[in-house]
C-alpha cells in the first residue's frame, strides 16, 4: 500500500460548522512502504509557499550585509579576474575569438548559479530542521526554493555581462532566444542534484563535507575555464554525461556567438538531467517522510 | 450532529535507540532507491511483508512511541490529551498532522488540519512582524488572500501594531510569542492541532489564548489539544484521552480522566496502614499504627478540590502506661513551605496528656476553602514527656485540584500559600 494523500487545491473555505464529506478534503495516513510516487498535486496546492520561501530568502539573504545586491556580481566578477590572469594571461589558454575575460564571465554567470544552489539546498533542510520537525508541508519546498531564489543573483550577474559585452563590442546572435532554455537546464540540474544531496545531508551529514570539493572538481569538469574544443572530438558525447558543459557552451553559444554545442552532447545531457531529476524526486519522496524523524 | 472526522486505528510509531539508529550505509541507501522496487516486487511474488523481511536480531533496539492508538473524534469536538513527558501525546499529534508517518496502522481525516506544535515555527528573526506574519501563515498553510484578510485581526490580536515593521529579532521574548500565536490562532482549517502552547506571555495574553480558544470551538471547529495545564484542560475540553507509554489508558470526560491521571502520576497516599506494632513507624513509646485524610463528606468519587473539608486521622499505639504525648501534625505545600502546624488546642499541658498504654485515634478537620490547589504532605509529629520529639515526614501526601469556580474566567495557579475565601463585600459610598 502507498499513502495517498489528496489536499484539496480550491481556496474555497467551506463554512466551518457545515461540514461535508464532499466539501473538505480527506487526508489518508499510513506507514510509508514501499515504492512512494511523487505527490504533484501536493506540490502544486502548497505552491503558495513556494513563493513565500523564496521571498523570505531575497529578503533575508543581504540584510545587515553593507554591500548588499553587489555581492551577486562581486562573486563571479573577481573569480573572472583571477581566471584571466591565472588562465588567461599566465597559463595563455585559448578562448576563441573572444576576449578571455568575457569568455570566462560568461560561462561564470550559469556555473556560479549552479553552484550557489547546489551548496545552499544541499543544506536548506538541515538548516531548517526546526521547522521540519513542527510543522508538515512538502519538504521539496525548500529545495526548490533555493533553485528558484538563486535566478536572482543570476540575473543581476548577467545584466553585467550585458555591460562586458558592450565594452567589448559584442553582440549576441539571434541564437540567444535559446537562453531561457539554457537557463532551464542550469535549473533542472541544480534542481536534480540538489533533491539528492538534501535529502542525503539530512541522513549522512556527510554531505556537508563532499559538497565544496564536488564544486571544485565539477567546475573543473564543466568548459568555464577554458573551451570545449580542447576535449577531444571522441571524448565529446561522454563530456555531454556533465549538463553544467552544455550549458556553459550554450551561453557562450547564444550569447557570444560561439560554434554550438554539438547535438550529441546536448542530446546526452538532456537524458541525463532527466535521470537525475526522476531519480531525485524518487529518493526524495522515499526519504522525505522520514525526514523529521531522522534530521 | 456529529459525524467522525478524525478515525484512527492501531497507530503505531517506534523510534530506534541509540546512536546507530536505524543504520543503513550510504551505498545501502543508494542501491535501495535504485533497485528497491524490483527487490519489493520480488518479495511480493514471494507473499512477504517488508516488516518480516526487516525483522532481525534487534527487536529490542527500539521503543514504540505509540502504540496500537486507536481514536475517533467528532466533528466540533475539543479533545484534550494527558499524560507525562514522553507519554507519546506529541507523537500522536505528529503523526495525525503528517510530520512523520505512523510505522503501522491507518488514520482519515476529513478536513484540512493546521498544527501548532511550537509557538513561532519558522520565524525569522531577521524579517519585520508584517513579514514574518505572512511567511508564518503559509508554513502553517495558510493562503495568502487569507492571511490579507486577517493580517489587521492578527496583529491587533497580538497587540505589537507599533512593531510590526521592526525585524522581530529586536521584539521582546513576549512580543514574538505574541504575535507568533496571534498567527497561529487566526488559522482558519477545520481541525487544529495545538501542543502546549498556551504557557506562553503574561497572565492577561494566556487569558485572552484561551478565549480564542473557545471561540475557535464555538465556530464548530474540532480541536485536538495537549497541555500540561489540567484546569485549561478541563474547563475547555469536551472529551480527553489519557496516554501513557504510547498507549491509550482511558478515554472519557475530561473532569474524571484528569483526577485517575493525577491519582496514578503522583504516588498519592491518602491511607497507611501498619499492622504489626514491633515494626510500625514510631518510637519506644508510640507507633502508628493508621494514617489517612479523606473528604469530611464522602461523595462517589472522593475528589479533594479546594473547596473540600478534609479529615485527616492518625491511629497509634501508646505502649507505656502513664506517658506524657503530644502529636500535632505539620501540613507542607509542594515548594516545602509549611502551610499550617496543629495540634489539639484544647491540651492543658504542653507535654501534653499522661495516657495509659492502648490505641488511640487523633482526628483533625481541616476546612474547606483553606488550602490552595496542588500536592500536600502531611507529617505527623509527637513529643513523649516533652523531651523525645519525633516525626514522620510525608505520611500522607495528597492532592488538592483546583475548580473553575469563583475565578471569573481565569485559568492560572491561584497564588498564595493558602487560599481562604473571605467575606468581601463593596459598598456604594457615593
Amino acid at each position: 500500500m502507498t499513502a495517498r494523500d489528496h489536499i484539496g487545491t480550491s481556496s474555497l473555505n467551506p463554512p466551518a460548522d457545515l461540514p461535508s464529506p464532499e466539501s473538505v478534503p480527506t487526508t489518508v495516513i499510513e506507514p510509508a512502504n514501499g515504492w512512494i510516487p511523487f505527490k504533484l498535486g501536493e506540490i502544486w496546492a502548497y505552491r503558495e509557499l513556494l513563493y513565500f520561501f523564496v521571498w523570505a530568502n531575497v529578503k533575508v539573504q543581504y540584510k545587515q550585509t553593507v554591500l548588499g545586491a553587489l555581492w551577486a556580481i562581486i562573486q563571479p566578477f573577481f573569480t573572472m579576474i583571477v581566471f584571466s590572469i591565472f588562465f588567461g594571461r599566465l597559463a595563455g589558454i585559448p578562448s576563441g575569438d573572444l576576449p578571455y575575460p568575457v569568455f570566462a564571465y560568461a560561462a561564470l554567470v550559469p556555473w556560479t548559479y549552479f553552484a550557489n544552489v547546489v551548496s545552499i539546498s544541499s543544506n536548506v533542510l538541515v538548516q531548517h530542521q526546526g521547522v521540519i520537525t513542527k510543522v508538515f508541508f512538502p519538504r521539496v519546498m525548500m529545495p526548490f526554493a533555493s533553485v528558484v531564489g538563486g535566478l536572482l543573483d543570476f540575473t543581476i550577474a548577467l545584466s553585467v555581462l550585458g555591460v562586458l559585452m558592450a565594452y567589448y563590442g559584442i553582440a549576441p546572435s539571434a541564437a540567444v532566444i535559446a537562453l531561457p532554455l539554457l537557463i532551464a537546464m542550469a535549473s533542472l540540474t541544480a534542481t536534480g542534484v540538489a533533491l539528492w544531496l538534501s535529502a542525503l545531508n539530512v541522513r549522512y551529514r556527510d554531505v556537508r563535507f563532499i559538497i565544496p570539493f564536488l564544486i571544485q572538481v565539477w567546475l573543473f569538469a564543466t568548459p568555464v575555464a577554458y573551451p570545449t574544443s580542447l576535449v577531444p572530438e571522441r571524448w565529446r558525447p561522454l563530456y555531454g554525461l556533465n549538463p553544467m558543459a552544455g550549458v556553459v557552451d550554450g551561453f557562450r553559444w547564444a550569447l557570444l556567438d560561439q560554434p554550438a554545442p554539438s547535438i550529441g552532447m546536448l542530446g546526452v545531457s538532456v537524458v541525463v538531467v532527466l535521470l537525475l531529476l526522476f531519480s531525485g524526486m524518487t529518493y526524495f519522496s522515499r526519504a522525505e517522510r522520514t525526514f523529521a524523524d531522522v534530521v | 450532529m456529529s459525524h467522525p472526522v478524525i478515525q484512527a486505528s492501531d497507530l503505531s510509531k517506534r523510534y530506534w535507540l541509540g546512536e546507530h539508529q536505524n543504520y543503513v550505509t550510504l551505498r545501502d541507501a543508494i542501491a535501495n532507491t535504485l533497485f528497491g522496487p524490483a527487490r519489493n516486487l520480488n518479495r511480493r511474488i514471494r507473499g512477504e511483508s517488508r516488516d518480516q523481511a526487516r525483522r532481525g536480531a534487534h527487536s529490542d533496539d527500539f521503543i514504540w512511541a505509540l502504540k496500537d492508538v486507536d481514536l475517533e473524534i467528532n466533528h466540533g469536538d475539543i479533545v484534550g490529551f494527558i499524560g507525562r513527558n514522553g507519554a507519546g501525546k506529541t507523537t500522536l499529534l505528529k503523526i495525525l498532522s503528517r510530520i512523520t508517518t505512523p510505522d503501522t496502522g491507518r488514520a482519515v481525516i476529513h478536513g484540512r488540519v493546521g498544527s501548532l506544535l511550537e509557538v513561532g515555527t519558522g520565524f525569522h528573526p531577521e524579517l519585520t512582524g508584517r513579514e514574518n506574519v505572512y511567511l508564518n501563515g503559509a508554513i502553517l498553510g495558510m493562503r495568502r488572500h487569507e492571511i490579507k484578510r486577517r493580517f489587521d485581526e492578527i496583529v491587533d490580536f497580538g497587540a505589537v501594531e507599533r512593531f510590526i515593521d521592526t525585524p522581530v529579532k529586536r521584539y521582546s521574548s513576549g512580543m514574538y510569542m505574541r504575535l507568533a500565536f496571534a498567527v497561529a490562532a487566526h488559522l482558519d482549517t477545520e481541525i487544529l492541532m495545538i501542543d502546549e502552547v498556551l504557557a506562553v506571555g503574561d497572565i492577561a495574553f494566556q487569558q485572552k489564548c484561551l478565549g480564542k480558544m473557545g471561540d475557535v470551538a464555538r465556530d464548530g471547529r474540532t480541536v485536538l489539544f495537549v497541555s500540561h495545564n489540567l484546569l485549561a484542560l478541563q474547563s475547555l475540553c469536551n472529551r480527553a484521552y489519557w496516554i501513557d507509554q504510547g498507549r491509550i489508558i482511558e478515554e472519557g470526560s475530561p473532569g474524571k480522566l484528569v483526577s485517575n491521571y493525577l491519582q496514578a502520576s503522583y504516588s498519592l497516599q491518602t491511607e497507611q496502614i501498619w499492622d504489626d506494632p514491633e515494626t510500625a513507624p514510631g518510637n519506644d513509646v508510640i507507633r502508628l499504627k493508621r494514617v489517612s485524610v479523606r473528604p469530611t463528606h464522602p461523595d462517589e468519587d472522593d475528589q479533594i478540590t479546594v473547596r473540600t473539608p478534609l479529615t485527616i486521622e492518625f491511629d497509634y499505639w501508646v505502649r507505656e502506661d502513664d506517658v506524657y504525648v503530644k502529636p500535632s501534625l505539620n501540613l507542607y505545600n509542594n515548594q516545602g513551605i509549611q502551610i499550617l502546624s496543629a495540634m489539639d488546642p484544647e491540651l492543658q499541658d504542653w507535654r501534653g496528656t499522661p495516657m495509659p498504654a492502648g490505641t488511640y485515634r487523633e482526628i483533625c478537620r481541616i476546612p474547606g476553602d483553606l488550602l490552595n490547589s496542588g500536592m500536600h504532605r502531611v507529617e505527623f509529629c509527637t513529643l513523649v514527656n516533652g523531651q523525645d520529639e519525633w516525626r514522620a515526614n510525608d505520611v500522607l501526601t495528597f492532592d488538592v485540584l483546583d475548580t473553575s469556580d469563583f475565578r471569573a474566567g481565569w485559568y492560572d495557579d491561584w497564588e498564595g500559600v493558602i487560599r481562604p475565601m473571605l467575606p468581601w463585600r463593596r459598598e456604594h459610598l457615593a
